[in-house]
């Protein structure tokens, strides 16, 4: 059984003078390693939830446990911060310092480590990123890509056991999302940092080892990403993109073809199509 | 109205260390009521392209005109023609300053001199343009507005200048599917009506669905000019300008590699499932 790193029991949560709780009665676990995708729509709650995975907020109803601390106490804020770390939306958001190693070293200075030690941790964090070319740069020369690379080397520096990812390739193009997602979910495979990756992009989510929808502020599926995105209907009703591949192989299926309902890339496709068509099957 | 850049070169920071040329040589005619998209991956030079469609940069060298006339001529009345010509940034909500709906989209017309009942009149008008209701939401904060809702207000204040050519860089950046779906309906029906668009998106699959043209920029220059047909069965090129092409495409492209007849032009989604159907009904009748 793998160690948990995040527990969330009955969670609720109202923003002020709202009418309607933003988040009702979500658990979920997070284990060592994993690599959890959460999707929803703007407004589902999910950025809320992130939120309350890092003692940014507090939840109103029931309890979030970070690494077995409960974020509702004071004493343990610090650590918990330091083991979950946090990347934003916006790469020109977060970005404090003129010369991207200060930027890294932003945390650890705040934190009073040493300067030999926080030498150590700037370089091998900017290296985990492949950014140490860039490390005496100037932050606004570079593309959003490698900004929300230098945001995820400030957080790596602070050796955190979960990193959760809050829509950090929203504001990315094609290529800036596969280098900050491959970032990432190298991480996750070499160092065995948890994730958890906040988006709408279904072709993100995709690639993660569990997906989680959220919608209305509840939890409406839980699975592989092909326990989820082969419930087409349900995906749609919940405003959310199918991948394509699974969406054309239903349509083939309605249509009388007995095409795997497993299908996610265009690979498999190909595969299933060649199978069912070539003459020697 | 047509707008055409005849062999435009534009060069940043000429003259100093940083001297870097963002276009090179680019000619094109973009005639009434077509439907541009302009793609390619970031610094090839597109959103400098865009700017220089309104006058906003003035190339190093070479032309823009409009209609005909040079946009940066001795006599050219600039500030007429930029409200002819509209430009919607990416993340345009971000421009959002008044403290009324109705008030931040009546800015553009009031700048414009325009009588007061003509400015509500057009703000009335630019709402129901972008489906958000004037009798509800014209009076209200656009910063209490969800972040589909304010991208709508930016667009609106943009159309109540009644502008001929609509220029948007990534109009749906950031938004979830419904809200991507919502502004895309509406660019679509503003195409329908009459409105020449040219927007800027990565999103190969929107663009296979609205663009009559796409023009293709790599390394400062036009890589391609082409209908979606045209462009999405040049896997090659795509590839060496960053680019991918739309999913029915590559499985196309793959499905041809492994010795299926498959014609060499399918783009959409409906393209190739009918190819599949039609391989799987012959191999049915085959046995």
């Amino acid at each position: 059984m793998k160690t948990e790193r995040i527990r969330t029991e009955q969670v609720g949560f109202t923003y002020e003078e709202a009418k309607h709780p933003v988040l009702e009665d979500v658990s979920l676990k997070i284990h060592e390693g994993e690599f959890v995708a959460i999707l929803g729509h703007n407004g589902s709650g999910k950025s809320t939830l992130a939120k309350l995975l890092n003692a940014l907020y507090l939840p109103e109803k029931g309890d979030v446990f970070v690494c077995d601390m409960n974020t509702r106490d004071d004493q343990h804020l610090w650590d918990i911060r330091r083991n979950a770390g946090m990347i934003f939306q916006n790469p020109d958001n977060q970005i404090v310092a003129t010369v991207v190693r200060e930027d890294v070293a932003f945390g650890l200075e705040n934190l009073g480590v040493e300067h030999d030690e926080m030498v150590r941790r700037v370089d091998e964090a900017l290296n985990s990123v492949g950014m140490t070319d860039y490390a005496d740069a100037s932050p606004h020369t570079l593309s959003g890509g490698q900004k929300q690379r230098v945001a995820i080397a400030g957080v790596l520096a602070m050796e955190p056991r979960i990193i959760i990812a809050d829509e950090s390739t929203s504001m990315l193009d094609p290529l800036g999302r596969a280098e900050v997602m491959n970032t990432v979910r190298g991480l996750n495979r070499d160092k065995g940092i948890s994730v958890v990756w906040i988006t709408h992009y279904m072709e993100e989510a995709a690639m993660a080892d569990r997906v989680i929808v959220v919608s209305d502020g509840k939890i409406e599926l839980e699975g592989t990403p092909r326990q989820v995105f082969q419930q087409v209907d349900k995906l749609r009703k919940l405003h959310l993109d199918v991948p394509h591949m699974t969406a054309l192989a239903a349509e083939l299926r309605e249509q009388g073809i007995p095409i795997s309902d497993q299908v996610l890339t265009v690979d498999e496709m190909a595969e299933e199509v060649l199978r069912l068509v070539c003459p020697s099957n | 109205m047509s707008i055409e850049l005849k062999h435009v070169n534009y060069v940043y920071s000429q003259g100093t260390a940083f001297q870097h040329t963002a276009l090179q040589d680019v000619s094109l005619k973009i005639q009434d009521h077509e439907f541009v998209a302009l793609v390619g991956h970031t610094g090839c030079g597109k959103s400098t392209l865009v700017q220089h469609l309104n006058g906003l940069l003035k190339p190093t060298s070479g032309q823009v005109l409009i209609n005909g006339e040079d946009i940066h001529g001795e006599h050219t009345n600039r500030k007429a023609l930029r409200q002819r010509v509209g430009l919607v940034f990416q993340y345009p909500e971000y421009q959002l300053f008044e403290e009324s709906v109705e008030k931040d989209i009546a800015f553009g017309p009031k700048n414009m001199g325009l009588p007061e009942d003509e400015i509500h009149r057009r703000v009335i008008a630019a709402m129901e343009m972008v489906h958000l209701d004037p009798a509800r939401l014209a009076a209200v904060n656009p910063f209490e507005l969800s972040g589909g809702q304010m991208r709508r207000v930016a667009i609106a204040g943009i159309l109540a200048m009644q502008p001929e050519i609509l220029v948007m860089d990534e109009p749906a950046a950031g938004l979830d599917p419904q809200g991507r779906d919502a502004i895309l309906g509406i660019i679509r029906d503003l195409h329908q009506t009459g409105t020449t668009i040219i927007m800027v998106s990565h999103a190969m699959d929107d663009i296979a669905d609205l663009a009559t043209r796409i023009v293709v920029m790599n390394h400062g220059q036009i890589a391609m000019d082409g209908t979606p047909r045209e462009v999405f069965c040049r896997a090659d090129v795509m590839r060496e300008a960053g680019l991918e092409i739309t999913e029915a495409a590559r499985l196309a492209g793959t499905l041809r590699e492994r010795g299926l007849p498959v014609p060499e032009d399918i783009y959409t989604q409906e393209e190739i499932r009918d190819a599949i159907l039609r391989l799987w009904k012959e191999k049915v009748h085959a046995q």
